[in-house]
């Protein structure tokens, strides 16, 4: 067991180290940083000096370098263009863009689920057909189109809810939340649904096609014979047995919720990470854009992590057979 | 840090005062304010931003005619020292009042390596307090225009500044950050209440305020919306009152909208075309062994193959005003009888080029930011299909800003696309920058190298002259030389756009300064 996780752990460190090399090495070709730091009069050499103090000149495995070393304290330098902390800036914007993946999970989750079911039971009735084709136009959608259309029906033509940002927040510490208001949840939810809308319909389908397969075994064909209602059928022992599977899928898709975020927070200018980097992109802010891309790279890494240490606890099987497969 | 309690009491008494019949604005911009701190970039979006908040010692009016501010009054005393009478009665929002010490605190600061108003300043030699009422500021060599100069140049308070360990703008290279960046203390019409970046900055406004605010908003909410359409529907549902830029392709609906009224006014930047003229032979083209650019009449046929009203009404949809001059309107030296384009006329054009030896005209690589000024992509690929019908055939290479600037700024390239605004309102800025040879300061940012010998001789006079009316002699015998020359050639100004409610009325400003003292809301 211990063997195991030192060795999922030395994979993780592996992958951030090349995750980081890679988006280091792109941002060779992002274009000028200083470019944006200083007004169009400051003078070539002004330009020139600045560049050199901030180390740009250096090759770029020295630069790496000193990224790490700082990187691993938790130093992410200072933001070429906002003059403040890297990590105060993230730290800023990390609880609005984990509010809006959580609540749009569980959007997802509570929305998946229940029509995941409903189209398997009812394979040919005509609302499962459609909810099944509604979904197909849900994901071939873009996100952007998505978001630009909820807008416009519910905030511009019907105004009922806000267009744009994250309404009023309380904070506690350095965590704000926009949660324990009524502003707040009408900020959020037409971008928890544009952002929830794709994973719902995978979800849905991913249900459905689990519990196809489940309700086709035998124990619930004894199950009937014993006399179960169908509801202690459908909900005691085949949906239970269809969500594990579920369950994995949803942690995963949770780091991609996290990193789909950026447009969806672009569109209703939700004031998170994913705006962050994209703004940063725009400007070539590389610190910034470094960090974002870690601590995203992290985020993946121990979900990855967590659930291949729940594999391990849940299934017996694993912990005889296990030689260094992964999923 | 505990604020004072006369702070807290001045606070509350303008919180008392607004509950009852606040009038409050709200108002979105494409981008934020990257700072509070009104010296550490130059650039509209925050300079603007802290013009509300901070005060300069000159400023300008709507039409951007210079006017006291926190100077009452200014004279040039030798051909290298402006003498400068201080306003009384002035105090900073927290109660502090201005005085002599302050402004020479400020000049210093703006001269620090962390400042990006250095430019404003670097001709300041000495900054000297005569009394607790008057300033002098020696030059290293005469300016004529230096209280236009200095319009940008916010005035801070030592003491808070010290106290805050703000006494220097932030130098990124240190990685320290200070109080000036996320809080303020100016003498402005309004005093910075709260600060979330890149979510909403809320102003309320300065009841101590030492002059007349004209409007009536008491409290202005400023909030950026980075996407278009977000911004259009935030503005169309009611939820913002007033939002800079609207963009080109949604002002004509905006228009239709009757909840609505957009306004629009050129904006000081020029857009314009350059041409590498130094190089004997181009860096990218298929003309080997000469330039052609040398070429006047290449030049001129440039000019003429391009059909600048296309570009106006079907590229910007009429937000651009078409210019033959390197500067626009509200500029000074600024001359509209010389603002007349040599007609669009590719006969002309291919007539030139082939005098000139390409009767079959020539292959060039063009250059071109995609998304740094309105529509530059668009306005590149119109240029490069009108230069075709004359038998020029253009590479164009659009892209973006960040790694267009680098690129054009060492000079690799051989025909680009620029926009300049004089930063200092004065065309010596632009002829200084853009026009002139190349040399020491000189001509940094003019990318093909125009030369001219007489129009260096006259762009060096024109710096130091302090008589007016021999200045604008001489400005415009350099800008008639450069336009029969053609140097460059320039496009249009593009158009501003603001977009507002019915309800809502603002001075607009050429230079895209949105100064909330002169919004009303009925």
């Amino acid at each position: 067991m211990i063997a195991f996780i030192i060795r999922r752990l030395i994979q993780s460190i592996i992958v951030m180290g090349v995750v980081g090399f890679v988006a280091f090495s792109l941002f060779q070709f992002v274009g000028d940083p200083v470019l944006a730091m200083v007004g169009q009069d400051a003078t070539p050499e002004q330009r020139a000096e600045l560049r050199r103090d901030l180390g740009l000149d250096d090759p770029i495995p020295v630069q790496f370098a000193h990224f790490v070393g700082q990187a691993v304290q938790g130093d992410f330098g200072m933001s070429y263009r906002q003059s403040r902390k890297v990590s105060t800036l993230l730290k800023e914007r990390f609880p609005a863009t984990m509010e809006l993946s959580i609540v749009a999970a569980v959007l997802a989750l509570v929305v998946g689920i229940p029509m995941g079911v409903y189209t398997a039971l009812r394979r040919k009735g005509w609302l499962a057909n459609l909810l099944l084709a509604v979904s197909l136009i849900g994901v071939s959608l873009p996100v952007f189109l998505i978001g630009i259309l909820l807008i416009l029906v519910f905030a511009v033509i019907l105004g009922w809810l806000p267009s744009f940002g994250r309404g009023q927040t309380v904070s506690f510490g350095w965590w704000s939340t926009g949660l324990l208001g009524r502003d707040g949840w009408a900020h959020i939810i037409l971008p928890a649904i544009t952002l929830a809308l794709f994973q719902t319909t995978l979800i849905m389908r991913l249900v459905r096609a689990e519990m196809l397969e489940v309700l086709r075994t035998d124990y619930i064909k004894f199950a009937r014979a014993r006399g179960l209602s169908d509801r202690a059928v459908y909900f005691g022992h085949a949906l239970r047995n269809t969500l594990v599977p579920v369950i994995t899928i949803t942690g995963l898709q949770l780091g991609a919720i996290i990193a789909f975020a950026i447009i969806t927070e672009t569109v209703f200018q939700w004031p998170g990470m994913g705006l962050l980097f994209i703004q940063s992109v725009q400007v070539a802010d590389i610190p910034i854009m470094a960090a974002y891309l870690c601590l995203i790279a992290l985020i993946f890494v121990t979900i990855n992590l967590v659930v291949d240490l729940l594999y391990f606890v849940v299934d017996p099987r694993l912990r005889v057979e296990r030689a260094g497969s992964s999923h | 840090m505990k604020p004072s309690t006369r702070f807290l009491v001045a606070a509350a008494a303008t919180l008392l005062a607004s509950a009852s019949h606040a009038v409050t604005l709200r108002t979105a911009d494409q981008g934020d304010a990257l700072s509070m701190d009104p010296h550490s970039l130059n650039e509209t979006t925050q300079l603007g931003f802290t013009a509300n908040v901070y005060e300069p010692l000159v400023t300008r009016d709507s039409k951007l005619a210079l006017k006291p501010a926190l100077a009452t009054e200014w004279k040039q005393s030798s051909p290298t020292s402006w003498v400068f009478t201080l306003r009384r009665g002035v105090s900073f929002h927290d109660g502090q009042p201005f005085t002599a010490d302050d402004v020479v605190f400020s000049f210093q600061r703006a001269a620090d390596p962390g400042s990006d108003l250095r430019g404003a300043v670097s001709q300041v030699k000495e900054v000297r307090k005569i009394d607790e009422r008057t300033i002098e500021i020696i030059t290293t060599v005469p300016l004529p225009i230096f209280p236009e100069m200095i319009t940008s140049l916010s005035m801070m308070n030592k003491a808070w500044c010290e106290a805050n360990g703000a006494a220097k703008p932030v130098d990124k290279r240190k990685g320290v950050e200070n109080a000036a960046s996320v809080r303020a203390n100016g003498t402005g019409p309004f005093r910075l209440r709260s600060r979330e970046p890149a979510v909403r900055t809320v102003l309320v406004r300065n009841q101590q305020y030492w002059g007349k605010i004209e409007g009536n908003v008491d409290e202005v909410v400023w909030t950026p919306i980075g996407n278009d359409a977000t911004r259009v529907a935030a503005l169309k549902s009611g939820e913002i009152d007033l939002m800079q830029p609207a963009p080109v392709q949604d002002v004509e609906r905006l228009k239709q909208d009757s909840n609505l009224t957009v306004l629009q006014g050129p904006e000081l930047r020029t857009i314009f075309l350059g041409m590498d003229q130094k190089r004997d032979e181009l860096l990218f083209s298929n003309v080997k062994g000469k330039n052609p650019f040398k070429d006047r009449r290449v030049r001129q046929a440039f000019f003429q193959a391009i059909d600048i009203e296309a570009i106006k009404t079907r590229i910007m949809r009429g937000a651009a005003t078409p210019t033959n001059l390197m500067v626009g309107p509200g500029v000074n030296g600024f001359l509209p009888e010389l603002n007349k384009r040599a007609p669009y006329d590719p006969e002309a054009s291919k007539k030139l080029l082939a005098e000139a030896g390409y009767p079959n005209g020539f292959e060039v690589k063009m250059n071109c930011p995609n998304d740094r000024y309105v529509n530059d992509g668009e306005i590149c690929q119109a240029v490069a299909g009108m230069l075709a019908r004359v038998g020029v055939k253009i590479n164009l290479e659009a892209e973006s800003k960040a790694t267009y600037f680098p690129k054009i700024l060492s000079r690799n390239t051989s025909f680009y696309l620029l926009g300049w605004t004089p930063t200092t309102y004065d065309v010596e800025n632009t002829l200084y920058n853009i026009m002139a040879t190349p040399t020491g300061g000189r001509g940094t940012f003019n990318l093909g190298s125009y030369s001219n010998a007489k129009f260096d001789e006259l762009t060096g006079k024109i710096g130091t002259e302090t008589d007016p009316p021999k200045r604008n002699a001489m400005i415009a015998e350099a800008m008639k030389l450069h336009a029969e020359e053609f140097g460059h050639v320039p496009l249009h100004q593009q158009a501003l756009a603001w977009a507002m409610r019915k309800n809502v009325t603002i001075d607009q400003r050429g230079d895209n300064i949105i100064l909330y003292r002169t919004a009303v809301v009925k």
